[in-house]
């Protein structure tokens, strides 16, 4: 218990500054700009759906949640279920067999079902394409929000997707006196 | 060239793992199975393949080690008939599924003919694989829509009731779907069904060449990059008969090793926090992501893609990376060490690892268990020590062996082997060569074959590569080790309560996307 305590002392925090949006990734707008901000209230929360990746694209998700990146501290929050996230991560080509799955994980969301796609293959489908197997980039299927290139894109990438994706929704609307 | 004890007539397969093929009746496949598996051999791999654009009818492979190294053996099927080995290999029964739904070979006495790949994507009388397919469809399908029933096993009696997990789960993991029978908290059967990430991994290969190859052989499990896109140039180095100059080799080496001791920090961690100790994944995160920084300082890519090359590498190291990688070998050794000794005391956590998911290394000996989770059950098997390719001849690979085969053997093994790799990745650099990065790998020619095999770090990855007209690829088969080991879960888990799970099969950590293809 020594070694552990003394371990997390040495340690310290680990956690960097955190990223500028990126406005220059943002793929559609317009859809957004009806929404409110108060429909967060200053939390978000995030599930993440692969729906055919090589799984390189998951290791940098689950990077975001260590102590470098700590999303967490933003207020930023995975949870188990659809039906409680703001906000789909979607990773990979989306393969066939995964069509229905991801459909149905997109209609259990409450509104504003904000979609970040994530990776080349997210954005476009990739090295894969669209085959008899797979029906290539995540907007082929559901609608996509903001779209971040990169194979993987590293955890600052994905942060700056979703960070944008808020944004996004943030700027249109007011704030209530 | 004959092998003793096999009534058959060989060719060697030129390249860096030797290698033999023979072409075999349906008498013989089955025979020369049972004596490979009489003599302690096993299977590596089995794979369907249509020839009937050069004028042939349809065939089954499959690669088989025994002792003197490793064999391919060739069925020509001209009805789409071949004998089931699956009593001999039980491994085999998911491969030759997956050659049905992709060929429409089938293996005659099978105890198991469900579709294994095929979900609803395609029509059960279409076969994706098949020269004459000519199945590009509409972005969005209709077919795929709908839900197929896939008839599970059930399991009757009194308090059993099922519990259906996936494909998509609660975490930031891969998709396939978990079918457990329980009775109160306690596992009676779990079966698997995966096949959600089927892209056409396959089918993509025969539209590229040597080169543009080497890119998806890089994406088809991406923590496993670097093995992938070894064994692929491997493959490709062995149809064209090119030979990668020895720094191409060494710097592979040093690869390799680093993709083994990044993947195994991450695991640790993992395994901590799933047995409640988020200190752990906390530790082991901030050990690797450190890692993964100097990969994109020294190659330019945090997980290592696209730096291996048919015909060599596309990297090199300077003095100064050197001394880098060094102080990175023992400052990691040290942080390590001092995280195994508190892993090693703390109570909670031994209390979840020890007797948790436990393969016997019988039962792991008659499924054929490989990688790392088959050396945690006493399966010694480890091709960088006993099939070594270059350079590993030269750098005596200590590997790492339990017998216990439960959840702590296989946090033991990626603890040795983690050390084991720092070890090596030391003498690599001690004594990496001087010399070329890379060779011009000469144009294939048509009917060329070539295999590759290398120890990544869930296990070994096995690649199959016929050259067509033009240099391009006529047909490539990469095989993913959780092949063997996905069916091990579902033994591993039974007898256990459910809310292990998570904890068993983050500790053999199969790829769902290497064998879904
Ligand atoms: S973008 Fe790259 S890393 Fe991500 S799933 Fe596609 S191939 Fe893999």
């Amino acid at each position: 218990m020594f070694q552990l305590l003394k371990q997390i002392v040495k340690t310290g925090i680990k956690t960097e500054a955190y990223p500028q949006a990126d406005e220059a990734l943002r793929a559609v707008a317009q859809r957004l700009q009806s929404e409110v901000l108060k429909n967060f209230s200053g939390a978000l929360t995030i599930r993440h759906v692969d729906a055919g990746s090589c799984n390189g694209c998951e290791l940098e998700i689950n990077a975001l949640n260590h102590p470098y990146y700590n999303l967490e501290g933003l207020g930023i929050k995975f949870v188990a279920s659809p039906r409680h996230a703001d906000l789909l991560l979607v990773t990979g080509p989306v393969s066939r067999h995964m069509e229905t799955a991801l459909k149905r994980t997109y209609e259990a969301m409450p509104e504003p079902k904000l979609v970040v796609a994530i990776g080349d293959c997210g954005c476009t489908g990739g090295i894969f394409g669209e085959s008899y197997a797979s029906c290539g980039k995540v907007s082929n299927v559901i609608p996509v929000d903001v779209a971040v290139p990169g194979c993987p894109p590293p955890p600052f990438a994905i942060m700056q997707g979703i960070l944008t994706a808020l944004n996004a929704r943030r700027t249109p609307v007011p704030r209530e006196p | 060239m004959k092998i003793e004890g096999y009534n058959l007539d060989f060719f060697g397969i030129p390249g860096a793992v030797p290698a033999l093929h023979a072409t075999v009746d349906a008498a013989q496949w089955r025979e020369t199975c049972r004596r490979a598996a009489f003599d302690g051999g096993r299977l590596v791999a089995l794979w369907g393949c249509d020839d009937s654009d050069i004028g042939k009818g349809p065939a089954v492979h499959a690669a088989l080690l025994v002792r003197p190294g490793l064999m391919v053996i060739t069925l020509p099927v001209a009805d789409g008939r071949y004998p089931d080995v699956s009593d001999i290999f039980p491994a085999a029964g998911r491969m030759q599924r997956a050659a049905c739904d992709l060929f429409g070979l089938v293996a005659e006495g099978a105890t198991d003919a469900r579709p294994w790949l095929r979900h609803a994507a395609w029509p059960e009388d279409a076969f994706p694989l098949r020269k004459d397919f000519s199945g590009h469809q509409s972005p969005v399908s209709g077919r795929s829509g709908e839900a197929d029933d896939y008839p599970f096993v059930q399991v009757g009696g009194d308090g059993v009731h099922e519990i259906a997990v996936g494909p998509v789960h609660a975490g930031t993991i891969e998709p396939g779907h978990f079918r457990f029978s329980v009775v109160g908290e306690r596992v009676l059967r779990l079966e698997e069904r995966l096949g959600y990430k089927h892209k056409g991994i396959e089918k993509r290969f025969e539209q590229m060449d040597l080169l543009q190859g080497a890119r998806l052989a890089g994406r088809i499990s991406g923590d496993s990059t670097v093995a992938y896109a070894w064994a692929y140039a491997m493959a490709a180095e062995s149809a064209t008969g090119a030979t990668p100059p020895p720094r191409a080799l060494w710097l592979r080496a040093l690869l390799l090793e680093r993709e083994r001791i990044a993947n195994h920090l991450g695991d640790l961690g993992f395994l901590g926090n799933d047995a409640g100790l988020a200190f752990g994944l906390a530790q082991f995160s901030c050990l690797k992501e450190d890692m993964l920084r100097l990969n994109h300082a020294l190659f330019g890519h945090r997980y290592l893609m696209d730096v291996v090359m048919p015909g060599g590498a596309a990297c090199d190291i300077s003095a100064d990376d050197i001394g880098r990688m060094r102080s990175e070998c023992d400052a990691l050794e040290q942080s390590v060490a001092l995280l195994k000794g508190i892993y090693d005391e703390h109570p909670g956590l031994q209390d979840r690892f020890i007797a948790c998911g436990r393969v016997a290394p019988e039962l792991a000996a008659k499924l054929g268990l490989i990688g790392l989770a088959g050396r945690a059950s006493g399966q010694a098997w480890d091709l960088r020590a006993e099939y070594p390719c270059a350079p590993y001849g030269e750098l005596e690979v200590r590997m790492a062996t339990h017998r216990n085969g439960d959840v702590a053997a296989r946090v033991t093994v990626r603890f040795e082997e983690v050390f084991e790799s720092l070890r090596l990745t030391r003498l690599i650099l001690d004594r990496m060569p001087l010399g070329e990065l890379s060779l011009p790998v000469p144009p294939a020619a048509a009917g060329a074959f070539g295999i590759g095999w290398v120890e990544g770090w869930r296990g070994e990855v096995f690649v199959a590569l016929e050259a067509g007209p033009g240099g391009r690829i006529r047909r490539l088969h990469p095989h993913d080790p959780s092949w063997q080991n996905w069916p091990l879960v579902e033994h591993a888990v039974l007898g256990n309560i459910v809310p292990d799970f998570p904890l068993i099969n983050k500790s053999f950590n199969l790829s769902y996307s290497g064998q879904d293809l």
